[in-house]
């Protein structure tokens, strides 16, 4: 058992599957020799050589057809979008290939790929650094789309999502990756290594797919959540004293829905936050989830908190990020009786 | 002070269009036996005049001549007629199925039928190869069995892919057949992958990529070429030049301002432009390019110059575009015609035998077209059930499947 953050619980889990399955590859750009931007990879090529760990050209598309290509031959790949920002190029290869290889080949050829890419924003990375793509996949059928929101779970997921047989889409909250966050930019933080959830078993462990977490039981309204905002709902829950029950969902595709129709019959109410924007976002399917589920449950209307419906900004970074303030809004809002 | 004109966009138009006199001249052709055949480890810096020669064994007699001409023994060479004979054979009957209404589209790849062939008879058991639309001859050239194939075009009972997928992109992984995308160029990146994963669990297999002109303009292509001359995997990387890509001649993918063979040149990647309509071509840059590969010497690129002989699709008519009387103009021959009379002149075949091929390869395919049609023809008879529609989204069906599976009514 080790205090770690993020980066090197992600990092744990890829040295323990390429240790364990000589078909485990891990490559992207600068992840080889420098181990990555973010040092997800660091040590690994040295440790793993040079054709299991390796750079590979600034080319998205590439990249993924490389690793369908891979998966095919029956290798494990995990491919690295350096930012969430850029797997637009690859979209082609990961939504009509990966997805669609096993169902077009009646199981014959298969893409058990996992695709790491960062996202979601909070470190002043501007229109092209900070996106939160997940619907984009969500939408596909025949992927599986992950993000984690703490060192323990992201070690977890991302050992099951590397030993599952589909297409695993998983993003990365790099506001979480070194921490501490605790929901606001300008107030103090916790560091991972003072939280529960920064306590890394060593070896070989999952946390199962399709499987959300509650991260704080409650009673009075259900807020379905991910990602960084998880940490921003927990500081509004506080410092609001409303006695919600937040789920992290872990997984947006399979999606958990029996642990949100379990508790939003409980509450009777429901919030529902995410990063990304709000049109067509994730958010949108949670509450037609709800409702078809629990809708004779509701007592009041479902509050959505989201990213703006416009480009990621720059110098208006935390007043395009859904803080603690907006979701105190929803939460009152909601519980008006 | 000199004035500056309006500018004006370039939009490069075909040699001819319906009603004029078809025009080849474009075509650089070689003459049969001219162009060098270098080492297998050749660099590719000094074999980059290969890019603009052409790759040519059957002279205009249809004799075997020049370097490149490989000492083929009597049954490959019947083997390679045989196969291409059945490929057309197979063609024309699942055309006339479409017209019928057994299927939704087909597609023929008469005229081509060399290239797949050829380069699958030059393969070993275990290469993958990542086809796109007009390689049909990769499974033929095997003897796979006609009526699988038909089943699948059929969309019937018997169709291993449950319904699921177009007519004509067949899977065949035992047969080194990966799955056809009808997004196409994909594949050819997928290839290369394939080959860096062969190269990295130390296999001995190879794999072969295909594209056509057309989709050789995808972001795929390019990217294919990068990692390909990165990586240095074990891939022939095919380029069929037919002319075509729907009704975009061949200049609309950039063909007229440079060939797709001289596109390897930029990576460094060795190049071949070959007479694809010539099986002793076909066979003999196939193998070159085969043992490179599995020498560890890297990619080819290898450019197939031949012509789409039929409509892009059952759905199209290309007396729309381009001259009626193109086919009779194309300096190239018919890659069969061209085999059979090469085999006649070595004194191992005959006008006779032939008929009597072409005639029994003709009851062969009517015989499995009939016995697939017992399974079920699209849309009518014993067809996939609507169950099938949700199996193989994911390897265990989840929850939300299962739950509409059950609206869906099964």
């Amino acid at each position: 058992m080790a205090r770690m953050n993020m980066i090197q619980a992600i990092r744990d889990a890829l040295d323990i599957k390429l240790a364990d399955d000589d078909n485990v590859v891990v490559f992207g750009e600068d992840v080889g020799y420098f181990g990555g931007v973010f040092r997800a990879t660091q040590g690994l090529q040295e440790k793993y050589g040079k054709s299991r760990v390796f750079d590979a050209p600034i080319s998205e598309l590439g990249i993924i057809g490389a690793a369908v290509g891979m998966g095919a031959y029956g290798l494990r790949p995990v491919p690295e979008i350096q930012f969430a920002d850029y797997i637009l190029p690859a979209y082609d290869q990961i939504a009509s290939e990966a997805a669609r290889l096993r169902y077009r080949s009646s199981g014959e050829f298969s893409a058990p790929i996992t695709v790491r890419a960062p996202c979601g924003g909070g470190i002043y990375g501007g229109q092209t650094h900070s996106q939160s793509p997940e619907a984009l996949f969500t939408h596909v059928a025949g992927l599986k789309t992950v993000i984690p929101s703490n060192p323990y779970d992201a070690k977890g997921l991302l050992i099951a999502s590397i030993e599952d047989d589909d297409p695993v889409i998983f993003l990365e909250p790099k506001r979480l990756y070194n921490g501490p966050f605790d929901g606001r930019h300008d107030g103090p933080a916790t560091p991972w290594s003072e939280q529960d959830s920064g306590e890394v078993p060593d070896g070989h462990y999952t946390v199962p797919l399709g499987k959300a977490a509650i991260t704080r039981a409650g009673e009075a309204v259900t807020v379905l959540t991910y990602g960084t905002m998880v940490h921003v709902v927990a500081a509004a829950v506080q410092e609001t004293g409303i006695d919600a029950e937040i789920i992290d969902l872990r997984t947006l595709v399979p999606l958990d829905e029996e642990a949100i129709e379990a508790s939003v019959k409980k509450t009777g109410r429901c919030v529902i936050v995410h990063e990304a924007t709000k049109t067509s976002g994730f958010g949108g399917e949670l509450i037609a989830v709800v409702q078809e589920l629990c809708f004779h449950y509701l007592e009041a209307p479902i509050e959505r908190i989201a990213g703006w419906d416009t480009p990621y900004p720059h110098a208006q970074e935390w007043d395009y990020f859904p803080d603690p303030g907006r979701v105190t809004k929803a939460l009152e809002k909601v519980m008006l009786p | 002070m000199t004035e500056t004109k309006p500018l004006s966009l370039q939009v490069p138009e075909p040699s001819s269009r319906p009603g004029d006199k078809p025009d080849f001249s474009y075509i650089d052709l070689s003459a049969a036996g001219t162009t060098r055949r270098p080492e297998i480890d050749c660099a590719a810096n000094s074999m980059r005049d290969l890019a603009f020669e052409l790759v040519k064994v059957l002279d205009k007699n249809n004799d075997a001549v020049g370097p490149w001409a490989m000492d083929l023994d009597d049954a490959l060479l019947l083997k390679g007629l045989r196969a291409m004979e059945k490929t057309r054979a197979f063609d024309e009957r699942m055309q006339m199925a479409q017209r019928q209404g057994k299927t939704s589209i087909y597609v023929q790849c008469r005229g081509e039928e060399a290239i797949a062939c050829g380069q699958r008879l030059a393969l070993k058991k275990g290469d993958m190869c990542f086809p796109t639309y007009r390689q049909q001859g990769l499974l033929i050239a095997q003897d796979f069995p006609i009526v699988d194939m038909i089943c699948q075009i059929y969309s019937n009972a018997k169709d291993k892919l449950g319904g699921r997928s177009l007519p004509f992109f067949y899977s065949e992984r035992e047969h080194g057949f990966f799955s056809i995308s009808g997004n196409l160029g994909t594949q050819f990146m997928q290839a290369v992958g394939w080959a860096m994963a062969s190269a990295i669990k130390g296999d001995t297999r190879i794999a072969s990529g295909w594209i056509g002109d057309g989709a050789s303009a995808e972001g795929d292509f390019h990217a294919a070429l990068v990692f390909a001359s990165v990586y240095k995997p074990p891939v022939v990387l095919n380029v069929v030049n037919n002319q075509w890509a729907i009704s975009s001649f061949q200049g609309i993918a950039g063909g007229q301002a440079a060939n797709f063979a001289c596109r390897g040149h930029g990576f460094n990647i060795p190049s071949l432009r070959v007479d694809g309509n010539d099986f002793m071509a076909v066979y003999a840059a196939s193998n070159w390019a085969i043992e490179r590969a599995r020498s560890n010497l890297g990619p080819t690129l290898i450019e197939w110059v031949t012509y789409r002989a039929a409509a892009h699709s059952t759905s199209d008519d290309p007396t729309k575009y381009r001259p009626k009387d193109e086919l009779e103009a194309w300096p190239m021959g018919d890659p069969i015609e061209r085999l059979k009379n090469h085999m006649i002149r070595k004194g191992i075949w005959d006008e006779e035998r032939h008929t009597a091929l072409k005639q029994e390869l003709k009851d062969e395919v009517r015989a499995a077209a009939k016995d697939a049609e017992s399974y079920g023809t699209l849309g009518k008879g014993p067809v996939p059930g609507i169950g099938e529609m949700f199996e193989h989204v994911y390897k265990e069906m989840p929850a939300h499947l299962l739950k509409q599976r059950k609206q869906a009514g099964v």
